[in-house]
């Protein structure tokens, strides 16, 4: 059976209001299991918003969040959030942050040392076991902290545009390797995202938010082979209709 | 080059090193080059390769420990009014509203109120901030806090200014913005601009030249002229992404 056709994750009528500020909209879609989703939206629509509800930092004001059929429930289901900015727990090692949240989570140690050394070796980051997260560069200080996320094999992994303001080549090594890291584990992977070049690279369905309160405008699916040739035409196509949706600037 | 143009500034066999813990770091390694008058030249490198380095040489922040810099021809040593800058964390000043920031190089010169008001409005007036003049920082977006240290450093009336990665920390959509803004701007008031960055497209995207330099200690690697590519650009214009391949394929990845 095709993976891709188990619904893992199911939002209904997502809706947020701070006050009188109406941030979210009814916003309901389903992923996939597997599925590698990506958000767009214009600046200051309210995808941290979506996201936040997301993790369950806050919650709706209408509507839920259903994974594998039940409402999300910390407790119960694992939610994985990387960050903008690394979050790496500075007084721990590189290995010990990787460890971190499997030991919370009271699993054998077995399992905790085969998913880091699975980890370590899909990121090639062995020189670094040791290292404290003060001693890597920001990027290297991304790459354990999405290490991390992925090692939790969560239910949902969500990411808050983690590649912000890394340069072009940097962008294009670290996209390749989350996708690697997202072939390997099988995690079902929501994406925010300010870069519309860096959406449809990754995706393979990008939804797209429009202003505040936002609603969900329209779903592409981004059916290209990968890995995907940033300047092939199908692939511009796509990022020139993406960014037509949103565009403000 | 069709016509001779002007060389304004000029970078010869720059070297720049510290001390450290355990020895010497070098940071900047034998740069020359040169920029024309009323060049927007990019200084492109990878993270932590020494661009900033190199504009504070520029500057006069830093004294290097080797080499020397030209303005019009004659050796500088340390600051030189005729050279502004607009740094990536804005160094705005909270307590000051958005004209008393604009107009702070002014009354720092002595210049009489009437007269700097007037400076700083029209500076006010051309990066778009037009009826924010009495607001805060605080109450700005980080697009328009950009606007305001662009403001303020054109109200000096340099013949240089340098900014260093001033859209960093801006989300890719507003960055996408204040470039067009910057061209908009520079193109009514032309200056030498360098301005750095670490972003390839947006150095694809503004520059008449780019001085693409190594990882750290900073070298120059190659220098593109891109005269043939017609402004204003688009992004995801098939020459556009040529060259932006070229240059990404000539760069060091910093990891």
């Amino acid at each position: 059976m095709d993976k891709h056709d188990e619904t893992k994750v199911r939002v209904e009528h997502l809706t947020k209001y701070f006050g009188d500020l109406h941030v979210l909209d009814d916003v309901s879609f389903n992923i996939k299991k597997g599925e590698f989703l990506c958000v767009v939206g214009p600046t200051g629509c309210g995808k941290t918003t979506f996201l936040n509800l997301l993790t369950r930092i806050y919650m709706p004001t209408k509507g839920e969040l259903y994974i594998d059929g039940e409402p999300a429930d910390p407790k119960k289901h694992s939610i994985s959030v990387v960050f903008q900015e690394p979050s790496s727990m500075p007084w721990l090692t590189v290995e010990k942050n990787l460890r971190f949240g499997l030991e919370i989570k009271k699993l054998p140690k077995e399992e905790i040392d085969r998913r880091v050394e699975n980890i370590i070796q899909l990121l090639g980051l062995q020189e670094f076991r040791n290292s404290y997260p003060h001693q890597l560069s920001v990027s290297t200080a991304q790459r354990i902290i999405i290490g991390r996320a992925f090692a939790m094999q969560p239910d949902l992994l969500l990411m808050d545009e983690p590649y912000g303001q890394m340069d072009i080549k940097l962008r294009f090594y670290l996209e390749d390797e989350v996708i690697r890291l997202w072939k390997e584990m099988g995690t079902t992977v929501v994406f925010i995202t300010h870069n519309i070049e860096e959406a449809v690279y990754l995706a393979e369905r990008v939804l797209i938010l429009t202003n505040k309160p936002a609603k969900i405008k329209e779903e592409v699916k981004v059916d290209l082979p990968r890995p995907r040739d940033v300047t092939a035409p199908d692939f511009i196509r796509i990022r020139n209709y993406v960014t037509d949706q949103i565009k403000w600037w | 080059m069709d016509e001779k143009k002007k060389i304004i500034l000029k970078l010869e066999n720059i070297c720049q090193s510290y001390v450290v813990k355990d020895g010497v770091k070098d940071a900047v390694d034998n740069v020359s080059f040169e920029i024309y008058d009323n060049e927007f030249l990019v200084l492109l490198g990878p993270g932590h390769c020494g661009k900033t380095v190199l504009m504070n040489l520029i500057a006069g922040l830093e004294k290097p420990v080797g080499g020397k810099i030209f303005l019009d021809g004659e050796e500088i040593h340390g600051s030189d009014k005729r050279i502004g800058m607009v740094f990536q964390s804005l160094n705005l000043m909270p307590w000051r509203t958005v004209m008393a920031n604009v107009e702070f190089g002014l009354e720092i010169a002595g210049v009489k109120k009437e007269e700097r008001r007037k400076i700083a409005q029209k500076y006010i007036d051309l990066v778009g901030l037009t009826g924010f003049e009495h607001s805060y920082p605080h109450e700005l977006s980080g697009g328009m806090k950009q606007r305001v240290g662009i403001a303020r450093a054109y109200t000096n009336n340099p013949e240089i200014l340098l900014m260093d990665e001033p859209f960093g920390q801006l989300d890719a959509q507003t960055r996408y913005a204040m470039e067009e803004e910057v061209l908009r701007i520079w193109e009514k008031e032309k200056r030498t601009i360098i301005f750095v960055t670490n972003n390839i497209e947006e150095a694809v995207f503004l520059a008449d030249r780019i001085v693409l330099l190594s990882k750290c200690p900073a070298t120059v690697k190659q220098i593109y002229d891109l005269k043939d590519l017609p402004r204003p650009r688009n992004m995801t214009d098939k020459e556009f992404l040529r060259i932006r391949s070229e240059v990404s394929e000539n760069t060091d990845l910093a990891l």
